[in-house]
């Protein structure tokens, strides 16, 4: 097949490929490693396929590309509608990069219900690449909750202590929020008679939208509080580090690495993309909203015994950066935004992994029970320091270029902005090279951590792409700014018009 | 046939003046016929068959009558019209509601095999019963004269007074009954007292004389009153708050398959009946009436399942959360357009909740055992470890019943709600998007039983016969069908409702607009 007609249908593959290879484990017998070996092969099989979009994508074209629009339902007005800018492509490929590590590195962690597992694993990564391809909003609303079951039982069946209350912390919690979303979805609906987003946000600019003045305040807010909710941002984060602490670590990995940044795309792209007034008109308190978040987070992270809740809580803070970039309509904000959300994806999902190597080994999460873990297992303390520093923000690692471009355009946006925001940095070097010093240097205080064995190669191959992906991000940030510049400039052109609107009066 | 008023002196002079119905007016009931020969039959065999070996073979005695019940409603959809002194019409709408009640009947039928065995019930007049009730159901949705709604509403109803009765050693299924049946008269005292307070205010019993008669002239403030009573006892059978305190405990005491009838096949009939009443005759002041029985009942209905132990208590809690939902498709009305939305939302909501709900009854009646024992939310506790398949659907349903896309649930509540914002009635929108995020949570509860706490040795699992695997089957496919494909029904929905109310656009005058007030 060549790669034209391919392209007509790749995302079609993308999406589905996952949810094929559920399909089929569910034929295969209950002999676990059969199942791990498919699942690996499956999830490796989407990445690949995954890659054709940023290969054949047009970089320099703002808008939706490898589109995909059939009728799928004639009443309501429902189509099958797909396509992705260089915004979206990227978040495809994270979630397709995250999961064959979550896959090995759930290898041996999960011993009960295998099948089960692998099978929302891979339920779970299609919901997931449904939304960031979906263009019709119906579809949209759909994958969107389809994400909440798999990932509700994924933190339900396999976590660990007070796992059910989690569960439906976090169901109840993300269920309530996207119901305002969708009572917006449905007004549009109702005074538009698409479901399309781009000829929703054509009516709404025309102004051919009957009473949209006065709804459209109502309409950002439905949507915004569903976003929000997922972000997470302050204060609607609680049901975040409840989630994290008692996931198990696949459950974490893609829940901080993809699943948040569904809220920060939704904004980006629906918030931004349709209600370009009342975006502005709001931005104020939200940039407050997420710089509260971003020190609240920090200070949190700061003072966590448990490891895991200190990465969870560290996500509130990074999360942040995202939400003060996305609305500070500037060129560099949103272009850091982008990143950050990939770099972090990479990042807290591989820190995750980390967490979740030393649980397996040590049945704890607690910080005070490890101590100069860097002399039994000295090739993860390496990894675990690279990590770390790419997280805080070191130069040439994946989190500087995101947070750097963010806090310039917030600078821009507003000085006290960037300066309040910038303090987050270092608070995010404070917490996790403290706790960095506290798990791995100084003697081994307890007798059992003497014996720990090193990472394996089944965790070396887990962690390799994680580490090997940050330095690259860090070196080569031009690989994939060059594709989502161009469709941040789109999402800014409103604000453009806006501006200049407000200097000719 | 073209004699204006219909009223009741008129109609002894038709009979007088006696002419025999024609071929194809048999044609119009044959779905009522086939189910009336069929219901006897059981009743004659029954005597003759060995009491331990009868069950099974009167159950399929019972599910041929449904079938070809089912079967002969596409013969009656071809002889569109109106039968027997203009008391029947079959339209789109009327079809479309015989298929729902026979198929809803077909499936309890098959369920209730396993259910009959295991609780050593004498099967005798149960599978007659379901079949007569049937009729009532079927004739509601046809008739046009509110004598005879009338009639069939007491055919069905005292067929499921006396269903509802039918685990006899148990206390609670007596108490269900008989709540049922003193309550359930008395609703129907109230429909009837309307039915004359209607007649008075219009000379007429037949919707399209009344429809005439309303639109002719000044609405006489009888009409109100009447509209108000039949809502009353419609309100009843649909159990919509505030007419709702009978359901908890009856559902509770009834035979499990039995629920999954009663809150699915007396309810669709009610609800046609009461689309025809409220549209086709334009019903005066119905407006507030729905709206607050409307937002009552999803209020009532999901805060009241929130504290349920009983699942079979909190599935009746929800169904009249449901009940509320479908109402909001009934307080659409503005012009012929969002009217015509409003109708067919409600006809399609009608069809995926009885999909959803009877397959949920048939899990809960297979997991409950002899003596309906297992019942309560604890003994749920680790099913999808125990018994994977049958959790998965009951999981399946809930789902539905939540709303959540790719099941037939979601694309109920989302036409309905659709509608509701079409007219603008954002206030009762508002109120049902709410309720359905309460309501999310008391069904997560099963599924939280269900996958995330441990097993109990003590509950019985046993894997299902093939009769109850294929009721669920049909159930499951159905509720998967209108939430992947719901444009087919949907447009089978909105040719009947666009029907149905240009019959009532056409006998009176334009729909007014004054009706209903808007927000």
């Amino acid at each position: 097949m060549n790669s034209e007609s391919l392209s007509r249908i790749i995302l079609t593959l993308v999406t589905f490929i996952p949810l094929a290879g559920s399909l089929l484990l569910l034929l295969i017998p209950r002999r676990d490693r059969d199942i791990k070996v498919f699942a690996l092969v499956i999830s490796l099989l989407s990445f690949v396929t995954s890659l054709h979009l940023p290969v054949h994508l047009h970089r320099n074209l703002a808008g939706f590309q490898f589109e995909i629009d059939k009728l799928w339902i004639t009443s309501p007005n429902i189509h099958y509608h797909m396509g992705v800018d260089g915004v979206s492509v990227w978040l495809i490929v994270l979630t397709t990069f995250l999961t064959p590590l979550c896959v090995l590195i759930s290898w041996t962690s999960i011993h009960e219900r295998v099948k089960e597992f692998f099978i929302l694993l891979l339920i779970l990564e299609t919901a997931l690449i449904g939304v960031f391809t979906s263009l019709d909003l119906f579809l949209f609303y759909f994958f969107w909750e389809a994400t909440l079951i798999p990932m509700a039982l994924l933190i339900g069946m396999y976590g660990h202590g007070r796992r059910v209350y989690a569960a439906v912390k976090f169901f109840l919690y993300t269920m309530v929020a996207s119901v305002f979303m969708l009572a917006a979805i449905l007004w549009l609906y109702a005074k538009t008679g698409s479901f399309d987003f781009v000829t929703i946000q054509n009516a709404i600019r025309s102004g051919s939208v009957e009473n949209f003045a006065a709804a459209a305040q109502w309409l950002f807010l439905g949507f915004f509080v569903a976003f929000a909710v997922k972000v997470p941002l302050f204060p609607l984060h609680t049901w975040l580090p409840d989630a994290h602490v008692e996931a198990p670590t696949a459950g974490s990995v893609l829940l901080a690495g993809v699943l948040l940044k569904m809220g920060t795309y939704g904004m980006l792209r629906f918030n931004l993309g349709l209600f370009p007034e009342q975006s502005r008109h709001n931005a104020p308190w939200i940039m407050v909203l997420a710089l509260i978040g971003i020190i609240y987070g920090a200070l949190v992270s700061l003072v966590q015994p448990n490891m895991k809740k200190l990465i969870a809580y560290s996500s509130v803070s990074h999360l942040g950066f995202v939400v003060l970039g996305i609305f500070s309509f500037t060129n560099a904000g949103l272009n850091g935004a982008v990143f950050v959300m990939l770099a972090h994806g990479v990042a807290t999902g591989a820190l995750f992994m980390l967490a979740g190597i030393l649980y397996e080994r040590r049945h704890t999460y607690e910080i005070s029970d490890f101590g100069g873990l860097a002399t039994p297992m000295p090739l993860y303390a390496a990894f675990f320091l690279f990590i770390v520093l790419a997280s805080v923000g070191l130069p040439l690692l994946n989190g500087f270029i995101g947070e750097f471009l963010v806090l310039s355009g917030a600078f821009q946006a507003r000085p006290i902005y960037g300066i309040l925001g910038a303090t987050g940095v270092i608070w995010s070097a404070g917490y996790l090279l403290w706790m960095y010093q506290r798990v791995f240097f100084g003697k081994v205080k307890h007798e059992v951590n003497k014996i720990l064995p090193d990472l394996n190669v089944r965790e070396k191959a887990a962690l390799w792409p994680a580490a090997a992906m940050a330095l690259l991000m860090g070196v080569a940030p031009i690989l994939w700014l060059s594709s989502i510049d161009p469709a941040v400039q789109s999402a800014l052109a409103p604000f453009a018009q806006l501006a200049a609107k407000v200097v000719g009066q | 046939m073209s004699l204006l008023a219909h009223s009741l002196p008129a109609l002894f002079a038709q009979a007088q003046a006696f002419t025999p119905p024609s071929g194809s007016e048999y044609m119009r009931i044959l779905p009522e016929l086939v189910l009336s020969v069929f219901g006897m039959i059981v009743m004659f065999v029954d005597p003759l068959l060995d009491e331990n070996r009868s069950q099974k073979s009167l159950g399929t005695i019972a599910l041929i009558g449904a079938l070809a019940a089912l079967a002969s409603t596409f013969f009656t959809a071809q002889y569109p019209g109106s039968a027997f002194w203009n008391m029947v019409r079959v339209d789109g709408f009327s079809v479309f509601f015989h298929f729902l009640v026979i198929a809803i009947a077909a499936v309890v039928i098959l369920s209730s095999y396993e259910y009959m065995a295991v609780q050593r019930i004498r099967a005798g007049e149960y599978y007659g019963l379901i079949l007569f009730g049937t009729v009532g159901m079927c004739l509601m949705s046809s008739a046009v004269e509110l004598v005879l709604i009338f009639i069939a509403l007491e055919i069905s109803s005292i067929s499921t007074y006396v269903l509802a009765g039918f685990r006899r050693h148990e206390a609670s299924s007596s108490e269900s009954s008989l709540k049922y049946f003193l309550l359930g008269s008395f609703a129907t005292a109230f429909f009837l007292y309307g039915v004359a307070l209607m007649f008075g205010a219009t000379g007429s019993t037949n919707i399209d004389a009344i429809s005439h008669a309303l639109h002719s002239g000044n609405v006489p403030v009888l009409a109100y009153v009447a509209v108000a009573l039949m809502f009353v006892g419609l309100g009843f059978k649909v159990a919509s708050a505030p007419f709702h305190v009978w359901t908890p405990d009856v559902y509770e005491g009834a035979p499990a398959p039995i629920v999954g009838l009663m809150s699915t096949g007396p309810k669709a009939a009610a609800f046609a009946v009461l689309l025809r009443v409220m549209f086709e005759i334009n019903a005066p002041g119905r407006f507030w009436l729905i709206w607050v029985s409307a937002a009552l009942s999803m209020t009532l209905g999901n805060l009241g399942a929130l504290v349920q132990d009983n699942v079979k208590r909190l599935l009746a809690y929800s169904s009249i959360a449901h009940a509320g939902y479908l109402l909001i498709g009934f307080a659409v009305l503005r012009d012929f357009g969002t009217s015509t939305l409003g109708v067919s939302a409600a006809m399609f909501y009608t069809a995926a909740y009885a999909a959803t709900n009877v397959g949920a009854f048939a899990v809960v009646s297979h997991f409950a055992n002899a003596g309906e024992k297992y019942v309560t939310l604890e003994d749920y506790a680790g099913l999808g470890r125990r018994s994977p398949m049958l959790a998965a659907t009951l999981a399946f349903f809930l789902m539905s019943l939540i709303g959540i896309p790719i099941t037939g649930g979601f694309f109920a509540k989302f036409y309905v709600l659709s509608a509701a914002l079409k007219a603008d009635l954002v206030g009762l929108t508002i109120i049902g998007v709410l309720n359905s995020a309460v309501g999310a949570y008391y069904y997560l509860r099963i599924i939280v039983m269900m996958y995330m706490r441990e097993p109990r040795g003590e509950v019985p699992v046993t894997s299902a016969p093939p009769a109850t695997a294929l009721a669920i089957a049909v159930c499951v496919l159905a509720t998967l069908y209108l939430g992947v494909f719901p444009g087919r029904v949907l447009d089978l929905a909105t040719q009947s409702a666009s029907q149905l109310l240009r019959s009532a656009t056409t006998i009176g005058a334009t729909l007014p607009s004054s009706t209903g007030p808007a927000q």
